[in-house]
């Protein structure tokens, strides 16, 4: 019995290394200290009801950025160490099976559990704030899509302690993902980790495109809306479109290991490749789908700050729709080294190439907007500033790779490392960085801190051109991606080294972040007006931060960036705009569904990942069982009464 | 914004008589998000639609479809299914006459016609395995068990959800609500069995020709 017992933990729990037994014991103490506080204080009640079954969008907002925050970190620790193993030669710091993990872990994490629930938790904060809407289109299935998420990034940060991490690159390119080369359980928490997510992001897609296609203010036409919204409308068509492949290609993937299929495999006429066609498939639009919003930030951004209409936005609509619909036809870009012929890969480099048209018309309109403008710089717009030369750069090298015959020289060099940390930390990142800056205060009521901001911004900014311009370098003097180790006589040494303080000159950024987020907390310079940095779109008419129903009345929008023209018609001496009467507001009730039901999500997954049946059963059941109380359940919302309006719009310091 | 049980709530009526400023037609907005929904239902048929043609002849010398398809029982399922579409057609017509009694019924021959097709195709399935031909013999057949039995699955859940729907009729009558629920499922079901119709013609009409 007890050899039983210690068989089966040496197989469950992940043994043997020290940096996971410290893991261990910190993830024990801090739920510890997270129970023993919220019994102290007796905040179960209030994070139940406030948080856990919230429907509102702005919590669902604010708990998406917290969840990515907290995946930041740990994506970023795994860069670290990544980046202290090959900062010399034959370091001995993580074996060879470690790092594997440690690169595939980082990888998804921070595309799949970082940049996209970031991306998520922006739309929600901001997205019906800014067309004037009250929530989102379906607030159910808002919180049922957060909460697939997080138990998703659960499961799969699971498997760090459990079971072992999957260690089969980013993508899990078969057949190494499949069951010959990968026995153990990793593999399968990536699958059901992702599966379980990634429904919650198909959700979140079709959600907020019914949200800005029905649920504008009224005299909001297409063509008025902020830029940021059509922003998120373009990422999120491309969602609904690559997003199932993914659900399939990964189903398909368990298939081959769960029931001995062959779709992937070498034997029984399976084909690997057809793998990564499938999830190239997804995962070239996914690139898109993440920086799509952190161009629409960026549009935001630069108008309010250079206090100027964004220049060209027809052609800016133009180029968020264009890239949402060319994304579909470069995957094949990322194998051209398959052999699929000369003919095929000349389609797709040129696919590739035309991509790189509307990004640019994106660039120029951004410099002609600021051009004349009445240029200010706090943290958003630094970021801004940042991210023009660096996604510059990361499109030119782009174009580089897509040259097909010398893509057969640069690919799975640490060319590509550069050039695609380039787009993703240079877009991506400073583009989240950017709207979260921008936003912050409308969401929690209070400024940051600019000084330390600026620190972080600096120490973010130099480091990444000391992290990845070496990389380049590298790629070129024919160091590969995903070696764990180099020898002294390769010539890497120098730029390594320079390349690992690079990133710990991030690290530190993000430790600036941080404490620039405690800072303010603990100095709040309170933002009373609700517009401190003199916006220009609808999300800045209202108290900061936003009342449960965001708009008191609901506003009528007659031209693009209406406030600002509203402002200026009042400075002129204008009237404000009557406002119409209170009435009462309709408001969807909270739900524990969506938490109950993401969990059995989890169980359910958490058994196929071992397989143990009696672990699925249940699982899914009660996943049917919550679909169906759900459905019987009619009694789903309620009306503010026009009192409590009141009442709730005095006490931010506005007349009604 | 917890706090809200003494808000009175008029119940489930939206959509219709209420014109409440910023109210929404919800019901609509429901229906939309769900042809929304069918699209990614259909890029996710496509994408098991390409893998069954790309992985489809290669057999590993197993048993190929030609050799194990018996047609008349497929032809079958076909048409069990064409005429549920068509009574659940008659289901949202009498709907539409304010008659539900004539749709909860004609909802019910649907779910018997799709619990039928359901029970042809596992016949189906398992005749095919007595036969040799299982998910793990060859790509060909993983493709197939896969492509068919995603179609399976569809079809019965939308028969639990169909019953559920019958029954939330019975308690409250055709309002706002269930009206648009009787919608979407009928979506589902005639999208369900375009989806057959290119399952019949690829998987099998063109296998045993």
């Amino acid at each position: 019995m007890w050899d039983n017992i210690k068989e089966f933990a040496s197989e469950f729990f992940v043994t043997g290394d020290p940096l996971i037994y410290g893991a261990d014991v910190a993830i024990v103490l801090t739920m510890i200290a997270i129970v023993t506080a919220l019994t102290y204080f007796k905040k179960w009640t209030w994070l139940w009801k406030e948080w856990l079954t919230t429907v509102d969008h702005k919590r669902i907002g604010i708990m998406y950025v917290i969840a990515a925050l907290i995946m930041l970190f740990r994506g970023g620790v795994d860069a670290l160490l990544m980046r202290t193993q090959l900062a010399m030669p034959e370091l001995e710091f993580l074996n060879a099976e470690h790092y594997n993990a440690i690169f595939t872990t980082h990888g998804v994490i921070m595309i799949l559990f970082m940049a996209m629930p970031l991306m998520f938790g922006l739309f929600n904060l901001v997205v019906p704030l800014q067309i004037g809407a009250r929530d989102v289109a379906y607030p159910f299935l808002n919180s049922l899509s957060f909460w697939l998420f997080f138990f998703g990034a659960m499961l799969f940060n699971l498997s760090f302690v459990i079971g072992g991490s999957p260690d089969a690159g980013w993508l899990a390119y078969p057949p190494l993902s499949g069951t010959q080369f990968s026995p153990g359980v990793g593999q399968d928490f990536y699958i059901w980790g992702i599966q379980i997510s990634g429904i919650g992001s198909l959700m979140t897609g079709i959600n907020f495109i019914v949200t800005i296609l029905k649920m504008r203010a009224p005299g909001m036409k297409l063509m008025k809306m902020p830029m940021f919204s059509w922003s998120v409308l373009s990422s999120c068509l491309t969602i609904i479109l690559a997003f199932p492949i993914l659900t399939v290609t990964l189903f398909l993937l368990f298939i081959d290991r769960y029931l001995g299929a062959h779709f992937f495999t070498l034997d029984g006429g399976g084909n690997p490749m057809m793998y990564i066609n499938l999830i190239w498939m997804w995962g070239h639009p996914e690139v898109y789908i993440v920086v799509l919003p952190a161009f629409g930030i960026f549009s935001e951004v630069v108008a309010t700050f250079s206090k100027k209409r964004l220049f060209g936005y027809k052609s800016m609509v133009f180029a968020l729709m264009s890239i949402s619909v060319a994304s579909f036809f470069t995957w094949a870009h990322h194998f051209f080294t398959m052999g699929s012929g000369a003919n095929v890969n000349a389609f797709f480099a040129v696919t590739t190439m035309i991509i790189a048209i509307p990004t640019g018309v994106k660039v120029f309109n951004w410099l002609f907007t600021m051009y004349r403008g009445r240029l200010s710089f706090p943290t958003p717009m630094l970021w801004m500033l940042g991210f023009i030369p660096c996604f510059v750069v990361g499109g030119m090298t782009g174009v580089l790779l897509s040259v097909a015959p010398a893509d057969f020289q640069f690919h799975n060099s640490y060319f590509l490392i550069a050039h695609f940390h380039q787009v993703l930390i240079g877009g991506v990142a400073f583009g989240y960085f950017a709207g979260l800056y921008y936003w912050w205060p409308k969401v929690f009521g209070f400024k940051l801190n600019e000084k330390i901001g600026k620190w972080a911004f600096w120490f973010w900014n130099i480091g990444f051109y000391v992290c990845f311009m070496p990389q380049y370098v590298l790629g070129l003097m024919g160091m590969t991606r995903r070696v764990s180790s180099y020898g002294w006589d390769r010539g890497w040494y120098e730029l390594n080294l320079t390349s690992t303080i690079g990133g710990f000159l991030m690290g530190i950024g993000f430790l600036f972040q941080v404490w620039q987020i405690l800072h303010s907390i603990k100095f709040m310079e309170k933002d009373t007006t609700g517009d401190p940095w003199d916006g220009r779109t609808l999300e800045w008419t209202i108290p900061s931060p936003a009342p449960a129903y965001n708009f008191a009345t609901l506003p009528t929008v007659q031209e693009k960036d209406d406030f600002w023209e509203e402002k200026q018609r009042i400075a002129a001496g204008g009237a404000p705009r009557p406002k119409p009467p209170l009435e009462p507001i309709h408001m969807p009730r909270n739900s524990g569904i969506p938490i109950i039901m993401s969990f059995f999500f989890f169980v359910a997954g958490f058994g196929f990942v071992w397989d143990w049946l009696w672990m699925i059963i249940p699982g899914l059941a009660g996943v049917a069982v919550c679909m169906l109380v759900h459905s019987f359940n009619y009694n789903t919302d309620y009306y503010i009464p026009v009192e409590e309006i009141k009442r709730t719009e005095a006490a931010a310091g506005r007349a009604v | 914004m917890a706090k809200s049980g003494n808000h009175i709530v008029s119940a489930p009526s939206h959509g219709g008589g209420h014109a409440h400023e910023g109210h929404h037609d919800l019901e609509g907005m429901r229906l939309m998000g769900f042809w929304i929904f069918l699209i990614t239902d259909c890029i996710l048929f496509g994408t098991l639609f390409a893998t069954y043609v790309v992985l489809s002849g290669n057999t590993a010398g197993g048993p190929t479809g030609a050799e194990l398809f018996e047609m008349p029982g497929v032809i079958a399922e076909t048409f069990i299914l064409l005429t549920s579409s068509f009574t659940s057609g008659l289901a949202v017509l009498a709907m539409n006459r304010g008659d539900r009694k004539g749709l909860i019924s004609w909802l019910a021959v649907t779910v018997v016609l799709g619990a039928a097709f359901i029970t042809l195709e596992v016949t189906e399935f398992v005749t095919l395995v007595h036969e040799g031909a299982k998910i793990s013999t060859s790509a060909h057949w993983s493709g197939f068990y896969t492509l068919v039995g995603t179609h399976g699955l569809h079809v019965s859940l939308g028969l639990v959800w169909m019953i559920a729907i019958m029954i939330q009729l019975g308690r409250h009558g055709i309002n706002s609500v269930t009206r648009r629920k009787v919608n979407v499922i009928s979506l589902y079901w005639h999208f369900l069995d375009v989806v057959w119709i290119f399952v019949f013609t690829i998987v099998y009409l063109l296998e045993v020709m």
